[in-house]
């Protein structure tokens, strides 16, 4: 009896901080990439795309593994994208409604986690498998590595970018001065894809060191 | 007509959905290893944009819009909230029945594009350009258009990218950099490439 409860802790933990990790959503598995870089200018926008993505994608795990016995293997796919589509709504109206100005920056981005090949991706090869607590806790883990991801590349891109950290200064006004620039290239979507290309090195060359 | 122009070139260049809007990577990068099959995805997606856009269009015009319902005596209901929903799946029948024409009238198309149209539904590209659609408040010519000069941009940068990866092969990456790294990398160097054609205007 101890023991299964031992198992079970480890594998839910498990289960939650392999995506942060090793099996990172972004740089390993090269998925959901889409729509994550067009909003990374801000720290602001990019916390709040991680946030809604993580909602999204542990509830559409969570449910989907509740309905996994019922739905015919044939159109899972139609009964997916209907459940994931239902809680992007729900996102995208409370952002709406609460969220007015991130909203609008956001601007199609949220509806584009419909799209979004993680929260298909989870729903197909894990929640179609798992309980739905295992899968809740995957998705939540899926969902906060892409929100991690998001977020560096976002603090890389505004602090370099216009020398603030989620609005506000933090390079002082002696390095302007003293001739420091705001790196303009930095704004711009190119910066993504090469920030992204550099991190993916990065978290390889950190991996390989491990063993 | 000029107005025409400047849509349809803005949105191969310099409002590359790929290159400027990040829409459609899973599928960039996945494929871009051949030159054949970037190719067959490429014609798949400009044809599948140019048909979803403005089917889209229609609907949102006429169903989902604010006030979009007059015609039917409800001039003050306000869909537009399933827009996500409508969008997805009106794409997604789409692509099935693209995809049931082309089983019928080409085997050998089929053969060589049927793996990649499931992946088009749910291709972000294609949703991006009707929600890009709808929230730029386009004509209908102006939406077609748009949905055509999308999938040329789109096409465009695939096969460039295929192109460049073939070289890639006989050059000497860094280790941790190769696969999906130096994509990444040259794809952003790609874009720092179209959006020199930002100083054209018409």
């Amino acid at each position: 009896m101890d023991d299964t409860m031992k198992i079970t802790h480890s594998q839910a933990f498990k289960t939650f901080t392999e995506p942060l990790g090793r099996n990172n959503p972004i740089s390993i598995q090269s998925l959901g990439i889409c729509s994550a870089l067009a909003v990374t200018v801000q720290i602001k926008t990019a916390i709040v795309m991680g946030l809604s993505l993580t909602f999204v994608v542990a509830f559409s795990s969570m449910i989907i593994s509740l309905m996994r016995h019922h739905i015919p293997r044939n159109i899972r796919m139609i009964v997916e994208l209907s459940v994931i589509a239902t809680l992007v709504i729900l996102a995208d109206e409370v952002l709406q409604a609460f969220f007015y100005d991130i909203s609008k920056q956001l601007s199609v981005f949220v509806g584009l986690i419909i799209t979004n090949c993680i929260v298909m991706g989870r729903a197909e090869t894990f929640a179609l498998g798992n309980p739905p607590g295992l899968a809740f806790l995957d998705g939540l883990g899926s969902g906060a590595g892409y929100g991690v991801v998001l977020a560096t590349v976002a603090f890389i891109r505004e602090f370099l970018g216009s020398g603030k950290l989620l609005g506000y200064p933090v390079i002082p006004q002696s390095f302007y001065n003293a001739g420091y620039e705001n790196m303009g290239f930095m704004q711009l979507a190119p910066a993504a894809f090469i920030i992204i290309g550099l991190l993916v090195w990065l978290q390889k060359a950190l991996s390989k060191e491990k063993g | 007509m000029e107005n025409l122009i400047s849509i349809f070139l803005n949105s191969v260049f310099v409002g590359n959905i790929l290159l400027a809007y990040f829409l459609g990577m899973c599928s960039f990068v996945a494929v871009s290893q051949n030159m054949d099959t970037a190719i067959g995805l490429g014609f798949a997606v400009v044809f599948v944009l140019s048909v979803t856009a403005p089917v889209n269009w229609v609907v949102w015009h006429y169903l989902l819009k604010p006030g979009a319902l007059a015609w039917a005596g409800l001039p003050t209901a306000d869909l537009s909230f399933l827009k996500l929903i409508t969008f997805i799946a009106v794409i997604a029948a789409l692509v099935q029945a693209v995809e049931m024409v082309i089983d019928r009238f080409s085997p050998a198309l089929y053969g060589s594009l049927g793996v990649f149209l499931p992946l088009i539904a749910v291709n972000c590209a294609i949703l991006g350009t009707s929600l890009f659609m709808a929230e730029r408040e386009y004509t209908f010519l102006e939406t077609l258009t748009f949905g055509v000069g999308s999938g040329v941009g789109w096409m465009l940068a695939i096969v460039s990218m295929a192109a460049i990866r073939i070289k890639l092969r006989y050059a000497d990456t860094p280790e941790g950099l190769q696969g999906f790294g130096i994509t990444m990398i040259v794809s952003g160097l790609m874009a720092m490439g179209f959006m020199l054609f930002s100083g054209i205007t018409l």
